[in-house]
């Protein structure tokens, strides 16, 4: 199971969120709102500690016992977050990490593209293909 | 099976204590034994001794004690633990029993109290055959005890005691009963305490002994079992550490058990049981990532061990309960001072306990559904025949066996069967609320507010499961104003769904019209055929009809419902419902524009109101109005049509008053502003859905429209650079459109003109005319014509008081004069005619200031065929420079035009004036004079030399005055007195009255001198002619001086007089003396010197003296006398 969601600041609502198998699809909509809790929490520590702002992964946010749950967020708070079965022992950090880095380098295309408007839902056909690609590499 | 059959053993969950039992105490009849039974009990602090007390009567039968196994070789165990183990331990089998006897050491019948003892002693030592409890006495005395060793006899007694019970020294004890009785009993219980460890100790060895007899094949439950009761001793000895141990072991063992379906339930009970003391003690040891490893260790081992898959709800349970109790034991630790953390507290583990719950409820529907013709099975397999089991976690119907095969298939299915009919009674709703309560107080405590909506909806859901559908609607409608604040439209659908389904199932009419509003909306996520659904259902809601009933909902409640519905429809109860919108999300959007952000009072006020529907429907609404702030104009901003019942789903978009789905309508008001207005605003927009004959709901937004997701709408399209289509030009894209909620109501423009004339800048303290001009271009009489100037206020407060105003510019105006004149009545003006109107300002001090005219007036129009009356009025302002008129420069001079600091006493100087015009502007000096203090006296008249003087921009005019000053004692400075100078503007216009500007004078220092020299000398002298000069010498003390004169020779000249001598004057006469100079050269010539020497006053310097006499003269060339020479020839 892969769930991939993009959040924006500062409402977060979802931009992109997609969910392998759909049957499932509003637990892991719980699952990554609640998720978003711990992003909060990790965001506002960041910033009182200071620590090294290019480290943008935020690695696993909590275990459930049927899910991990990560995070990633860049540098102007866009909340990454990805859920992947946890009896997907095979997935190491590194690469979610790059998984991640992929998301946000995709992310950055779309932001790059005049016609796209900062908060509206992502609807891109690129964006997709990275994303299918990934659950194919997951799953 | 009863409710609790998943709960852990009371006598499992507690603190295991050394058990000692006290006999031979009477607490009910015997004060005495009362007060220390009391001592015994009271205060149990976590300081005193871990021990658990019980009073028994001496003959107490305590359990009996088995025979004990030499040889374990033919012995097969019946289960892992039995279930009266640990109760037996702590509550029945004493570590220790104290036998308490009253007996002195001075007892006459000691003989026989002794023997009694010996007896009683005896009588517990019977009942406790085979086992190693430990017995003790203890003599209750009435008298204090002497310190060991004194008391000869009681040292023998006691001896003779020990020896009659057959006991040890260590275990006779004496408790006088004296006032220190808790002391007493505080070193008595350490001292029991010391017994039972000894007792829990042997017990260990005793356990661990058999180990040596068993096998690995036929003894393997044995293994466990041992293990788990040397750790149970263990924690009653208070050796956590080696509990702990011994409980990792027995854990470790439980898993090494050989597993079948149908032991598979006791390995659980054992190794949840086993789990759980270690973590607990874990806890206690303050190591809880321990605790929470082996927690999850004993998750990951138990997970799959599901046992048989007809009773799999009861792994399901078993799972929950494991959660539960881990949950319990953290959040006791909590509140022992252990911190959690945001990603690992207790919560977590009550979700997951709840999920659980949440599966057992899952399948128990699946597995338990049995038809209503099922009986329970008679005779009840769960009944045996003590009622209780004798193993943990073995099935009641066959208890004991150990065998993996199924005896009796026919009794394992009924007694499945009995088992998955108890199950169906379970209230699984609300042990699965219960979890969630405790997990939602968790999440909230460690700032986890997203988690606490998640678990709230579900309580929420599991409510409506439980048909408790008012406490569902309660909870969801708290939880969905956060996720319609975040915009995760998914999840607020889901909800409101369910929301919905709560509000049909209570017929909550408002509630229900509500969910259908939003889930008609834009931010509903539903398919088009649901909400095609739910708009008919509202519709039908409209017209006082019963919806049809939404899907998936239980059917017994639908039919319940729907008699709840058509009772609504009959009463003729409040059909009209208020609904706000700016909370949530409703299918209808409305926006409200005033066309401009101000109007003029004489324009009428242009108003838009734009809506547009999200539902798949056309609909029809009966009534559109805006409420003002001022009630007076909702009148003209109502839209209304009437249409009959059967019109409202008809699917034509015809008439005003039908919104079409996804285009935006467009409503226009016009109407006359109140003059009175001024700064008016929409307050509420509502639009009325339904009719009056049916039911009415009113959606009220409130300031101009826009509802719980509008705003962030209206950002991103203010943020979209995307071209919009274009669309035919009666329609407009939504999204370009902007609220205008308020607009402006201001006065009608004015048609007059207001000049003014004026010559700056103006000068200080003049009369500073300034003339207005009104001339009216209205075609009406300008009525009331009012006019207000002066300085516009809100400047400094000091101009207010150096500022005054005043019409009358013939008299100079005093301080009490107002800075601004307001409403001057003009009276009326006729069309073209004009006003010209005299001011006259009077600046105290220099700098800018800002003066306003304002005139108002009052005039009838005409404005869509309404007369007003309309206000006008115009205002100016004009910023005018203050400037002084003139600088008035003042010197003093000594007679010889020498600039001089100070003043010589009596000697006449001269006061110099200047007048330097500054002024921009002609300036007439009308007269000048000058004042002197007393200290002065003029030398000669004082009169004016400027008077009537004009001056031109940087001219100046000068005066001079001769003064003296007499003798003065205060060396510091003589006041001279003050110059005023009379003056106007040199203007045409007569009547600018006269300003008198007074300058003080400066200050001067008066010095008196001892001699005073003054010469008397013609003017000029001329070549070879001579020149006869005197100097007068005046003494001005009060001493006789000494004076040496001595005259120096020059070239210039050749005199005659005395050249060198010595003299004296007396107080206050003059000497003369007198020389004839000779000219010699013409031209400026510098005369001889005369040097004045004051033997007294060494101080007086020639310097001084050449202030007051002259030095050079000039000599005239000597005249050709053509005419006396001529006579002469």
């Amino acid at each position: 199971v892969l769930v991939s969601v993009i959040c924006s600041p500062p409402q977060n609502y979802p931009l992109y969120i997609r969910s392998v198998p759909t049957e499932n699809e509003l637990k892991f909509h719980y699952t990554v709102h609640t998720s978003l809790d711990v992003v909060d929490e990790k965001i506002s520590a960041m910033g009182k500690a200071l620590v090294d702002q290019r480290e943008l992964y935020l690695g696993l946010l909590y275990p459930t016992e049927d899910y991990k749950v990560y995070g990633y967020v860049t540098n102007s708070k866009v909340k990454f977050v990805m859920v992947v079965d946890s009896s997907n022992t095979a997935l190491r950090d590194n690469e979610i990490r790059s998984m991640f880095r992929k998301l946000h380098n995709s992310y950055t295309d779309i932001m790059c593209n005049p016609f796209y408007n900062p908060g509206d839902r992502i609807q891109s056909r690129a964006f997709d293909n990275m994303v299918n690609s990934m659950m194919m590499q997951v799953c | 099976m009863t409710p609790t059959q998943w709960d852990f053993p009371v006598e499992l969950c507690c603190r295991p204590m050394a058990f000692v039992t006290l006999t031979g105490l009477d607490v009910v009849y015997n004060a005495v034994h009362r007060a220390v039974w009391d001592a015994f009990c009271a205060n149990r602090r976590a300081d005193r001794v871990p021990i658990s007390f019980k009073v028994l009567p001496g003959d107490h039968e305590y359990p009996k004690c088995r025979t004990k196994r030499t040889s374990y070789e033919w012995y097969i165990p019946k289960g892992i633990l039995k279930t009266g183990w640990m109760n037996k331990h702590l509550n029945l089998v004493p570590a220790l029993v104290v036998v308490f006897y009253e007996l002195d050491w001075d007892e006459p019948q000691w003989k026989e109290k002794q023997s009694e003892c010996a007896t009683r002693v005896e009588i517990v030592r019977q009942s406790l055959q085979g086992r190693n409890t430990k017995v003790a006495v203890v003599l209750i005395q009435k008298k204090t005890p002497l310190p060991p060793g004194e008391d000869v006899i009681a040292s023998e007694r006691a001896a003779a005691l020990c020896n009659a019970c057959d006991l040890s020294g260590k275990s006779l004890f004496v408790l006088p009963h004296t006032d220190h009785l808790v002391g007493y009993i505080i070193r008595l219980e350490n001292a029991f305490y010391e017994h039972a460890q000894t007792y829990y100790y042997t017990e260990i060895r005793r356990v661990k002994s058999h180990k040596e007899f068993l096998n690995k094949t036929t003894h393997q439950l044995l293994f466990v079992r041992h293990q788990f009761k040397i750790a149970f001793f263990s924690e009653l000895k208070q050796d956590t550490q080696n509990a702990l141990k011994n409980y990792r072991t027995a854990y470790n063992l439980v898993h090494e058990l050989r597993a079948h379906e149908t032991n598979m339930l006791e390995i659980k009970t054992m190794a949840g049981f086993i789990n759980y003391k270690i973590c607990r003690l874990c806890f206690q040891h303050n190591t809880p990532l321990d605790a929470i490893a082996q927690f999850r260790k004993h998750i990951d081992l138990c997970k799959k061990k599901i046992g048989s898959a007809e009773l799999a709800f009861e792994h399901a349970a078993w799972m929950s309960k494991q959660f539960q109790a881990f949950g319990d034991l953290f959040d006791e630790a909590i509140k022992l001072g252990l911190t959690a953390i945001q990603t690992q507290n207790p919560g977590f583990y009550y979700q997951q306990a709840a999920y659980y719950a949440q599966e057992r409820k899952q399948l128990a529907s699946m597995l338990c559904n049995h038809d209503s013709s099922v009986v329970y099975p008679n005779p009840d397999p769960l009944e045996t025949q003590t009622g209780v089991l004798d193993f943990y976690g073995q099935r009641p119907w066959r208890q004991g066996i150990l065998s993996f095969d199924l005896s009796d298939p026919e009794k394992e299915k009924m007694g499945i069967l009995s088992l998955q009919l108890k199950e169906k009674n379970v209230l699984h709703s609300e042990l699965i609320i219960t979890l969630l309560s405790n997990a939602v107080a968790q999440f909230k405590k460690y700032k986890c507010p997203r988690m606490k909506s998640h678990l709230m909806v579900q309580m929420g859901e599991e409510y409506y499961y439980a048909k408790d559908y008012a406490k569902a609607l309660k909870l969801l409608d708290y939880v969905m104003c956060e996720y319609r604040s975040e915009g995760w439209w998914t999840l607020l659908t889901s909800i409101l769904t369910t929301a919905l389904k709560c509000s049909y199932l209570m017929a909550q009419l408002k509630d229900y019209i509500t969910y259908s509003l939003e889930l008609l909306g834009r931010a509903s996520t539903l398919k088009e055929d649901q909400k095609s659904r739910i708009e008919k259902n509202l519709i039908k809601v409209l017209m006082n009809e019963s919806p049809d009933p939404e899907p998936d909902c239980d059917a017994a409640a639908v039919k319940a419902s729907q008699k709840l519905w058509a009772d609504r429809v009959s009463l003729a109860g409040s059909n009209v419902f208020t609904i706000e919108v700016q909370d949530f999300i409703p299918f209808v959007q409305c926006k409200a524009k005033f066309l401009a952000p101000s109007f003029h009072v004489d324009v009428p006020v242009q108003f838009d109101v734009y809506l547009r529907a999200d539902c798949p429907h056309p609909i029809r609404f009966s009534k559109l109005c805006i409420s003002f702030n001022n009630q007076d104009y909702n009148q003209y901003c109502v839209v209304e049509e009437a249409y009959q019942k059967s019109d409202i789903l008809e699917q034509s978009s015809q008439g005003t008053m039908c919104l079409v789905p996804g285009k935006t309508r467009k409503f226009t008001f016009k109407f006359v502003a109140k003059t009175e207005d001024v700064g008016k605003k929409i307050t509420s927009v509502d639009l009325i859905l339904g009719s009056e004959s049916g039911r009415c709901v009113i959606l009220n937004w409130r300031g101009g429209g826009g509802d719980a997701a509008s705003s962030q709408e209206a950002l991103q399209a203010a943020r979209s650079f995307r071209r919009r289509p274009k669309l035919p030009d009666n329609e407009v894209h939504w999204d370009s459109l902007t609220i205008q909620a308020s607009t402006m109501i201001i006065s009608r423009v004015p048609n007059i003109s207001v000049q003014l004339r004026h010559e700056p800048p103006a000068l200080t303290n003049e009369m500073y005319c300034l003339i207005v001009t009104v001339q009216s271009h209205e075609e009406t009489v300008a009525k009331d014509v009012k006019l207000t100037a002066g300085l516009k206020p809100g400047q400094d407060a000091n101009l207010t008081q150096k500022t005054q105003v005043t019409l009358h510019g013939t008299d100079a105006c005093d301080d009490s004069f107002p800075a601004l004149l307001p409403d001057i009545p003009v009276g009326d003006l006729q069309p073209g005619e004009k006003l010209e109107k005299p001011i006259y300002i009077r600046c105290g001090t220099v700098g800018a200031r800002m003066f306003l005219v304002y005139v108002s007036y009052l005039i009838n129009t005409v404005v869509e065929g309404k007369e007003i009356l309309c206000k006008c009025h115009r205002d100016e302002t004009v910023t005018i420079e203050t400037v002084f008129p003139f600088d008035v420069a003042v010197k003093f001079v000594s007679t010889k035009l020498e600039h001089l600091d100070r003043v010589f006493a009596d000697i006449p100087f001269l006061l110099m004036t200047d007048i330097l015009s500054a002024s921009p502007w002609p300036l007439t000096i009308v007269s000048s004079q000058l004042q002197l203090s007393a200290s002065m006296t003029p030398v000669d008249q004082l009169e004016s030399y400027v008077e009537n003087v004009v001056l031109q921009t940087g001219e100046s005019a000068s005066e001079c005055f001769c003064l003296r000053c007499p003798p003065v004692t205060n060396a510091s400075g003589v006041p001279t007195g003050c110059y005023i100078i009379s003056w106007k503007r040199s203007s045409p216009v007569e009547s600018v009255p006269v300003v008198n500007t007074v300058i003080t004078l400066p200050h001067v220092i008066v010095e008196s001198i001892p001699l005073h020299v003054n010469a008397d000398l013609p003017s000029f002298g001329r070549v070879r002619e001579s020149l006869p000069v005197r100097y007068h010498l005046q003494n001005k003390t009060n001493l006789v001086q000494d004076v040496e004169v001595s005259v120096e020779p020059s070239d210039a000249f050749m005199f005659s007089g005395l050249k060198q001598i010595r003299l004296r004057i007396l107080p206050g006469t003059q000497q003369e003396m007198l020389y004839n100079f000779y000219p010699l050269m013409a031209g400026y010539q510098q005369l001889p010197c005369l040097h004045v020497n004051l033997l007294r006053f060494p101080n007086f310097t020639n310097q001084l003296l050449r202030r007051f006499i002259p030095t050079h003269i000039f000599v005239k060339p000597q005249g050709r006398q053509a005419d006396n020479s001529i006579a002469a020839a």
